[in-house]
């Protein structure tokens, strides 16, 4: 390990006995570990403020900068006079009494949402709640059990869509990168070759391979289910429900991993080819050092930054670009919660999501700069200096 | 000469480039054809539907699918009253008019339906018909009778009194052989005879007898009876339109300003990475759903907010994670040495030492900007007017035609939209091997 990694690491990290191990004097020590800890909470900061502002936004777009309220209006209007109208209770009241039943129901409905207070000041309620995580109750939807609270809607799909994608993005990112490295020690061989030609398949999106995956292994040869996550009834033990569950991520998986595998592949290969042509990976070659360590230690360190980003984009890509692909296997996940969510405009749980979303974002990026400070040295120096 | 020139001659060298250029090609003359044949008005009137389709067979099949079976799908076939021998007797204040409406049908397969569509002229009352259907074997099965107005339609196949008679739906009864189970084909010449009489000396009645077809152009119909080739001839240019603006818009001012960002440092930087994470926070697609719910699915309004969320995207924190260490690189210490000015040293130094990282990236972002205009018609938010390959896959997918078999309806989209990715990306890969000079050393 490099010299500058024990200069910096940040305190938490540390235990006493490294502590202990460190030759250089304890007053300095404590200089830069208060210096660390001043970027990190200055970093946390900046953070909030953004996910403040994100939310905010998300709250804005949601409500369409008070659009939705018209529409919310309308609708509590029309079910207000069909109540009223279907009561029988009100049948022989003349329409002057009626009206004047149906303006205080109305108004009695406004005041019980708040909608006769200025947009712009709910809003902020909005986000203070939001930040919270306070997330209200949804208008329309309900999770499976029957609840209406946002946050069991949210958490009971949240697993599926991890499961799903967290399984279909991990296997494509850990498999691009070692079949790159060994491609680009190989490169122009037949393999090469191939997997580079077919990189130009990756421009189809997942669902669009889905299609065809359903096409085949569902309706023409039919071995797979064409969706959903269990067969209905679901199975008994966990075992079984465990392989049903497997079973039926086969083809999404399979989707997503044809979709984005050879893309992946070719970037990383393109990137690695062009750092082992680096002077000190010619020189370390020179020297005659073994080919793993020349790759651990000469092409796989100095990379390490683009790689952690790439990783860490993954994973907020995770939310992202789930709401087709669960809709053609009928996955249910948040993307299709959203997608429904958007159709009914069940704003609380769009905010939600968003919310949610704002968050774990907000941890990967805080943890992504961390990292950044440990792995390169150059930007270390920069932030520090910010 | 130009160096970039000079590279892209380079570019015959490469197979998959030529491909992909022949792809390219192909897909702006197709544009071009599509935009001269049809005109944009035309396009969205014939996509809008309706009565001017009434002719066509719902869902069929394109027409070469019958090269790949042994038996052939009947084609549809109409016939007109104007090119039959029709009888006429005249009586004492109108006309007796008796049309034959014969037809060869020689197919192993039953039509999908069968309709009977009349025009008739009159000043007062409405002329009545008697129809009967003659068999090749000599059979004669009456139809019942009609009063005609001006414009009418019979629906044969929905005649549920005919059908009952018959025991079986009536497209098929009236061609099957006689007592044959399962329902056969009676190939031979059959005849739907109308006896009409006129009730006005200046009457008229024209008639078509449509034999709604099981195949249909090259490339089918939908469940609306349109030719799906209008929608995937317009798709076209509304792909390349949309994948063109959309990646040239986000990738040139996303790469400028991650440069001017690394370069400038500071709070420049800081307020770039900012804005960045803020964007990042909002879901891209979510949003687009969201705005095409609430207030219009126009494609171009669509390709702003693309743009525009796709400015500050996820791309300039890659495209700084490059550029960082370029920013301290020796050859950017001796430009600025030489007196290089800021924008020199960006647009000269910094973007073109990255730039052939990013050509893969730019190049394959074209058809991911087709295939999210795709992705959102699949969602139901297709442009509300507009024919495009994804509006012909939500109809497919709305109408499960996987699932009743009607493949040729989602693998045709699907096809042209898989072209226009291997276009692009294999011509942006054959590009990426020329523009990057590192990778033409080894």
């Amino acid at each position: 390990m490099s010299p500058w990694i024990e200069h910096t690491l940040p305190v938490p990290v540390m235990s006493s006995a490294q502590q202990a191990a460190i030759p250089a004097p304890a007053s300095g020590w404590l200089k830069d570990a208060r210096r660390v800890a001043v970027f990190a909470a200055l970093r946390l900061f900046a953070l909030f403020v953004t996910v403040l502002i994100g939310v905010y936004l998300a709250i804005l777009i949601a409500n369409m900068g008070g659009r939705v309220d018209d529409l919310r209006m309308v609708q509590i209007r029309l079910s207000s006079v069909d109540a009223v109208r279907e009561d029988p209770a009100f049948q022989a009241m003349n329409d002057a009494e009626r009206n004047e039943l149906i303006e205080r129901r109305v108004q009695l409905e406004v005041e019980r949402l708040r909608l006769d207070q200025p947009f712009i000041l709910r809003s902020f309620d909005y986000l203070y709640q939001a930040m919270r995580l306070n997330l209200g109750r949804a208008e329309h939807l309900h999770s499976d059990s029957g609840a209406r609270e946002v946050y069991s809607i949210i958490v009971e799909r949240l697993p599926a869509t991890l499961l799903l994608f967290g399984t279909a993005n991990l296997l494509v990112f850990f498999v691009s990168i070692f079949v790159a490295l060994s491609l680009s020690r190989r490169y122009g061989s037949a393999l090469d070759r191939t997997v580079i030609g077919l990189a130009p398949t990756s421009a189809a999106p997942g669902w669009f391979y889905g299609i065809f995956l359903i096409l085949i292994f569902a309706f023409l040869l039919p071995v797979l289910p064409p969706g959903g996550m269990v067969k209905a009834p679901p199975p008994e033990g966990t075992i079984e429900y465990a392989l049903d569950v497997l079973r039926h991520m086969i083809l999404p998986v399979a989707a997503m991993f044809l979709s984005s595998i050879f893309i992946s592949i070719y970037s990383w290969r393109t990137f690695f080819l062009i750092h082992s042509s680096e002077d000190y990976v010619e020189m370390a070659r020179a020297k005659g050092l073994p080919s793993g360590l020349v790759e651990r230690r000469y092409i796989l360190r100095p990379t390490l930054s683009p790689i952690i980003t790439s990783f860490a984009l993954m994973l907020i890509g995770l939310w992202g670009g789930a709401i087709i692909l669960e809709q053609v296997f009928n996955w249910p996940g948040l993307g299709t919660l959203m997608f429904r969510a958007i159709g009914l405009r069940d704003t609380p749980v769009i905010i939600a999501s968003v919310v949610i979303f704002a968050y774990l974002l907000a941890v990967t990026v805080f943890l992504l700069d961390i990292l950044y400070a440990i792995l390169d040295p150059r930007v270390r120096l920069q932030g520090a200096g910010r | 000469m130009n160096p970039w020139i000079a590279r892209l001659r380079q570019l015959r060298e490469y197979p998959s480039a030529v491909v992909g250029l022949v792809i390219i090609a192909f897909l702006i003359g197709l544009s071009i054809y599509s935009v001269i044949a049809i005109p944009y008005s035309q396009a969205l009137e014939l996509w809008r539907g309706g009565e001017q389709w009434k002719m066509h067979p719902q869902s069929a099949r394109p027409a070469w699918v019958n090269l790949f079976s042994a038996s052939k799908l009947p084609s549809t076939i109409i016939v007109d009253s104007r090119t039959a021998k029709v009888e006429e007797e005249a009586f004492e204040g109108g006309r007796r008019l008796t049309i034959p409406l014969a037809f060869d049908y020689a197919y192993g397969e039953f039509p999908s339906e069968i309709n009977l569509f009349l025009r008739a002229g009159y000043e007062d009352r409405e002329p009545f018909i008697r129809m009967s259907w003659h068999t090749p074997d000599g059979r004669e099965i009456p139809m019942g009778g009609h009063r005609i107005s001006r414009d009418h339609r019979v629906s044969i196949s929905q005649d549920w009194t005919l059908e009952r008679r018959l025991g079986m739906a009536t497209h098929v009864g009236l061609l099957a052989m006689p007592d044959v189970e399962p329902p056969t084909v009676l190939p031979g010449r059959y005849e739907l005879r109308i006896d009409a009489i006129l009730f006005e000396e200046a009457a008229t009645l024209d008639a078509d007898l449509v034999t709604y077809g099981r195949v249909h152009g090259l490339a089918g119909t939908d469940h609306q009876r349109r030719d799906l080739m209008v929608a995937l001839l317009w798709g076209t240019p509304v792909a390349l339109a949309f994948g063109l603006i959309a990646a040239v818009g986000t990738t040139i001012t996303t790469l400028i300003i991650a440069a001017f960002g690394v370069w400038f440092g500071g709070w420049i930087d800081a307020a770039i990475q900012r804005i960045t994470e803020v964007n990042m926070i909002l879901p891209m697609l979510p949003i687009l759903v969201m705005i095409g719910t609430l207030y219009s699915t126009s494609i171009w309004l669509m390709l702003s907010v693309v743009v525009a969320l796709g400015i500050f995207s996820a791309g300039i924190k890659m495209y700084r994670a490059m550029l960082l260490p370029i920013r301290e690189s020796a050859y950017i210490e001796a430009a600025r040495a030489y007196g290089a000015g800021h924008s020199r040293i960006v647009m000269r130094y910094m973007i073109p030492r990255i730039l052939p990282v990013l050509i893969p990236g730019f190049v394959t972002l074209i058809p991911s900007f087709v295939f999210l205009e795709a992705s959102l018609a699949v969602l139901g938010l297709g442009d509300p007017v507009l024919p495009t390959w994804g509006k012909v896959l939500n109809d497919a997918q709305t109408q499960s035609a996987l699932y009743n078999g009607y493949y040729y309806w989602v693998l045709e989209p699907a096809a042209l939209l898989m072209l226009t990715g291997l276009g692009f990306a294999m011509l942006g890969f054959a590009l990426d091997r020329i523009f990057n000079p590192r990778l033409r050393a080894m």
